[in-house]
């Protein structure tokens, strides 16, 4: 089997006049959790459904364990499983009949697939549900079967469209143990979000993408250390203190109000912090909190779909 | 795709079939369109006109095997499409072809049985069927060929509202079941109208059923079992090709 998973060059998709996906080109190691980020409306969606084979490109090419995803479709969609965004379970079905219908379809022998799905609920902890219909079913509930049903044919390749999208943190933290669990165990998982946190805690490597382009992609650290201008020093001060003022002090790029502390945005913390001493001294004021921060992946990744929107308007 | 894998791929239209009839066979617009419209329709007809069974029977079979089997295939696809499960089913490692052979076989099935009912009616009523084989031939391709007519009627156009679909697809199938020799035997037609029924897949039903209950048919047996089949060919065919052409559509 071919090293990388998933290889794509060129990917281009237009929805008439808008481009969804504008020559992307990316490749995914196999055993790697990768993640796509990006905002609302950024082509992450319509990259997976390209990857997993629901849509067609414009232009460009999509390997997937070496095969044409495009011209060998039935060979590349027997090696991956998907949660879509939407759940997209039968509701007249049972969570079990629905199992055994994704079952049948990828091929899974009737004793196997029996074995595995009972294996599956049962860690999802929807095995005692597994004869009530779909239609009855929490959200959560759904995106439990739903992970099921894409892992019956224990995939090489695993697509989550945000799968813990609008979940409860509890069955959040089920999904993203049992993605890491799977990945572990060797599992190719690409997943999208639009959530930074889940991002950073889970992927290997992370792709930003925003209106169809991908800004950046690198592994989070790195991409958090690509940005020395998101460096600051969040402050709180004993009285209440004029933040035009605070903004006024030399080596400070920007300002911003979080609660009852000051965040500072630098390129040299250590100025800013002398400046800092001689401001509550001038101002006669105490410094109750003081805290250097390194960049966090949500500023990173507001710089770079900043950035990509200056290039594009 | 090599032989392995086209039998690979049969195997697993079996479970279409099978998600199909768990799923739609009780849908209300199935039981409408499928069996109340016909029966209605046939009851309207044949009240008070003192009709013997004999003459009844080949038209209430062709109305039931003709509504019943076209009354699921239509409504599959955009109802899959609008739940968002035509998704599922395109992702999974099964070919379009195998998705709307499954939909056919599921719409076939429905058709099939319940135009068990007619027939023993008919028995029931004292109606001697003279060819019993070739009757079961008859509704296994007659209904194979609705059934594949009705897949037909759900590609174009790519509309994912089942029930602007079921609309359209009765404009059609009401108009063909007045021009099919249903309540009035072919050979008692209009010239005109006689040829614009050999359009109709009903009127070959209609007539192999009439040969076997009746014991008198307007075109040879193997003239019109002939048709079916080519029938069945070219409506699946034609079908698999637009819905190729028109599935991003859904999507």
């Amino acid at each position: 089997m071919s090293e990388t998973a998933i290889e794509v060059s060129n990917l281009t998709k237009r929805f008439g006049e808008i481009v969804a996906v504008d020559h992307i080109s990316f490749s995914v190691k196999r055993g790697e959790l990768f993640g796509f980020l990006g905002p609302n409306a950024a082509g992450k969606t319509t990259t997976i459904r390209i990857l997993s084979g629901i849509l067609k490109p414009d232009e460009g090419n999509v390997l997937i364990a070496g095969y044409d995803a495009l011209r060998e479709g039935l060979k590349t969609r027997q090696l991956m499983g998907i949660v879509p965004e939407m759940a997209n379970a039968y509701d007249d079905l049972s969570a079990w009949n629905n199992i055994m219908l994704v079952g049948e379809l990828y091929g899974v022998p009737r004793q196997l697939r029996q074995e595995r799905a009972s294996t599956l609920l049962d860690e999802v902890g929807i095995y005692e549900r597994r004869h009530d219909l779909v239609r009855g079913f929490s959200k959560g509930m759904k995106q439990k079967l739903l992970l099921c049903m894409a892992l019956i044919n224990e995939p090489q390749i695993l697509f989550l469209d945000e799968p813990t999208s609008g979940l409860d943190v509890e069955s959040q933290r089920l999904i993203k143990d049992k993605i890491r669990e799977y990945n572990k165990n060797g599992m190719t998982v690409f997943l999208t979000t639009h959530n930074m946190e889940e991002a950073n805690q889970l992927c290997d490597k992370i792709a930003i993408i925003n209106h169809g382009k991908i800004a950046a992609i690198d592994n989070p650290e790195r991409l958090r250390m690509r940005s020395s201008g998101l460096q600051s020093v969040e402050v709180s001060f004993s009285k209440l203190v004029n933040a035009e003022d605070l903004a006024t002090i030399h080596g400070v790029k920007e300002l911003k109000k979080l609660g009852d502390k000051f965040r500072l945005y630098t390129d040299e913390p250590s100025i800013v912090l002398d400046q800092l001493i001689d401001f509550v001294h001038q101002h006669k004021i105490k410094i109750i909190s003081l805290n250097t921060l390194g960049p966090n992946l949500e500023d990173v990744f507001l710089k770079l779909i900043k950035e990509s929107q200056e290039a594009i308007f | 795709m090599d032989n392995h894998q086209r039998l690979s791929q049969i195997k697993r239209c079996w479970a279409i079939v099978k998600k199909n009839i768990r799923v739609y066979y009780s849908k209300g617009p199935v039981v409408i369109f499928g069996l109340m419209i016909p029966f209605f329709l046939f009851l309207s007809f044949y009240i008070g006109r003192n009709l013997p069974p004999e003459a009844m029977i080949p038209g209430l079979l062709g109305m039931t095997a003709f509504f019943t089997s076209a009354a699921v295939g239509p409504a599959i696809i955009p109802w899959e499409a609008r739940a968002k499960t035509l998704e599922r089913l395109i992702s999974c490692p099964v070919s379009l072809w195998v998705i709307l052979l499954g939909d056919m076989l599921s719409s076939f099935l429905f058709g099939a049985l319940v135009s068990i009912f007619p027939t023993l009616l008919g028995i029931l009523m004292g109606v001697k069927i003279t060819n019993l084989l070739m009757l079961g031939i008859g509704i296994i391709l007659g209904t194979l060929c609705f059934a594949s007519f009705s897949i037909l009627l759900s590609a174009y156009p790519p509309t994912n509202n089942p029930s602007s679909v079921m609309m359209l697809s009765s404009l059609i199938k009401f108009p063909l079941v007045f021009i099919s020799g249903i309540f009035i035997p072919i050979q008692e037609l209009p010239d005109v109208m006689k040829i614009i029924s050999m359009v109709s897949p009903l009127t070959y039903f209609t007539d192999l059923a009439r040969y076997c209950i009746q014991g008198t048919s307007y075109f040879p047996i193997e003239f019109g079992i002939g048709v079916l089949i080519l029938m069945i060919i070219v409506f699946l065919t034609t079908a698999v090709s637009i819905h190729r052409k028109t599935l991003q559509k859904r999507l």
